[in-house]
């Protein structure tokens, strides 16, 4: 059984098709990286994925579950199901400590003390322990982005989802997450990757899902895609993105 | 020509006339701030909410209590509420209960737009972590927007204390009542009612320089 499995997957903004048809799936330890011009449904297609977007046809199903159904207990679903997100979306209000612990204490039900030793240990993973008790407005992009990456990893989360976690950052921030992000998926996390970083790609993904227009146009192991993608719109996306 | 004399002013006179007055100005405009922000906040929820049984009579409740003179609801009030529990209630009683429902109309328009300001990605994120719509709002959207909003709530407060006078219209005895029963028995009513004035003008006016300090302060850091 797939993590992750996008069956005929379509969604409307009213009359408007944000994405058609659209089917995918993700096997436990893959990296996927899904890419794509602008506008093209990547992010809507993630979000899919944990129902934060709802959809009106198709199927997804997370380690088995049907995201769909009115019947999953979606808040449970997500608790195992991780996410980074492009505004990092740290909790302002909160410490380092305290972002890290909230779902862990509120959700998963851990003891306070327990929650906060575990953050700790993720913030050593990702290089923060010194800024524990800092607030997110005093770390920079970059070290947001891997408290968000650490909060998410709090929760034991069987998968992860990143919806173009570096495309907020300033360049020279961007390798200190996308490092994080490599060591992930060279555990063996499942993990799939919205982004236009193709070095990534190239490193650390088993296959790369192309969109255009709401749909997937190219979904090929990343050898095959970066050697010759066969549509003529992967191909120009690609000579964009890669040569200047 | 004004011939003013404050003599008659003294703290025997202050104390068993004005004070329990200024105590029941103060407790209501404390129950009501409390629960006013409390309905109040509730009221912007259902608001926001996507269904309209929810929106709808919470819009239509913040824009009829809005739209209504307060001293014509504190009187509406006064002669309902008997009716409706079957006994009558003190004038007190009756303010504290007008004030709260009449505030939280006004509170709920300062939640509401002090939860729009929060980005949706808090609440995507507060979902993405597990978090049920109430912990997303409990714990993320909710103190952010109180927050932010603590300056104009306090503003709203200090205008809720001006606004308490207004129970002279059914004759619960506040603060301006206490000034007013002095000055009829001293017979000195142009005195006490500056002595009131100068009173609400100063307590007003520095908690609205507390506020701009305050705003100051507690702007989040993002």
């Amino acid at each position: 059984m797939p993590m992750i499995e996008m069956k005929n997957v379509s969604k409307w903004y009213g009359t408007f098709q944000v994405l058609a048809d659209c089917s995918t799936q993700v096997e436990k330890g893959e990296v996927i990286v899904v890419c794509g011009p602008s506008g093209s449904g990547k992010s809507t297609l993630i979000k899919c994925v944990n129902g934060l977007e709802p959809f009106q046809q198709g199927e997804v199903r997370v380690n088995g579950i049907s995201v769909g159904d009115a019947k999953t207990d979606l808040p449970k679903l997500r608790a195992h199901v991780g996410m980074v997100f492009q505004h990092f979306e740290l909790f302002p209000h909160m410490s380092i400590t305290e972002n890290l612990a909230i779902a862990q204490v509120e959700v998963l039900g851990r003891g306070k003390d327990e929650a906060r030793d575990r953050g700790l240990k993720l913030l050593d993973r990702v290089g923060l322990r010194a800024h524990a008790d800092k607030f997110p407005g005093q770390l920079s992009g970059g070290q947001q982005q891997r408290v968000a990456i650490a909060r998410a990893l709090a929760m034991d989360p069987i998968c992860m989802l990143f919806d173009e976690p570096t495309s907020a950052l300033d360049p020279e921030m961007i390798n200190e997450v996308l490092d994080v992000m490599v060591e992930l998926a060279q555990e063996g996390m499942t993990m799939m990757v919205v982004t236009h970083e193709m070095g990534f790609a190239r490193k650390v993904a088993h296959r790369v899902v192309f969109m255009d227009q709401g749909r997937i146009v190219e979904d090929d192991k990343k050898d095959a895609f970066f050697g010759s993608p066969r549509s003529e719109r992967a191909q120009q996306f690609l000579s964009k993105i890669l040569h200047h | 020509m004004l011939n003013l004399d404050f003599a008659f002013l003294t703290p025997q006179v202050v104390s068993s006339y004005v004070l329990k007055g200024f105590a029941f100005s103060l407790q209501l405009t404390l129950v009501a701030m409390l629960g006013g922000i409390a309905l109040g906040t509730v009221l912007a929820l259902m608001r926001l909410s996507s269904r309209p049984w929810l929106a709808l009579p919470a819009a239509a409740y913040a824009n009829t209590m809005r739209s209504i003179p307060l001293v014509m609801v504190i009187l509406w009030f006064f002669l309902l509420i008997p009716l409706a529990i079957g006994r009558p209630l003190g004038a007190e009683m009756s303010a504290v209960i007008t004030f709260t429902l009449f505030e939280a109309a006004y509170y709920s328009e300062i939640m509401r737009a002090g939860i729009q300001s929060i980005p949706r990605g808090q609440v995507a994120a507060g979902y993405a972590l597990g978090m049920t719509y109430g912990q997303t709002m409990g714990l993320v959207v909710l103190p952010q927007a109180f927050r932010n909003m603590l300056p104009v709530l306090l503003t709203q407060t200090i205008i809720l204390f001006q606004d308490t006078s207004l129970v002279y219209a059914i004759g619960a005895y506040d603060l301006l009542k206490g000034f007013e029963v002095a000055g009829k028995n001293f017979n000195r009513p142009v005195e006490t009612y500056l002595v009131a004035a100068v009173l609400y003008f100063a307590i007003s006016f520095s908690l609205s320089m507390l506020v701009r300090k305050l705003q100051q302060r507690i702007a989040i850091v993002r």
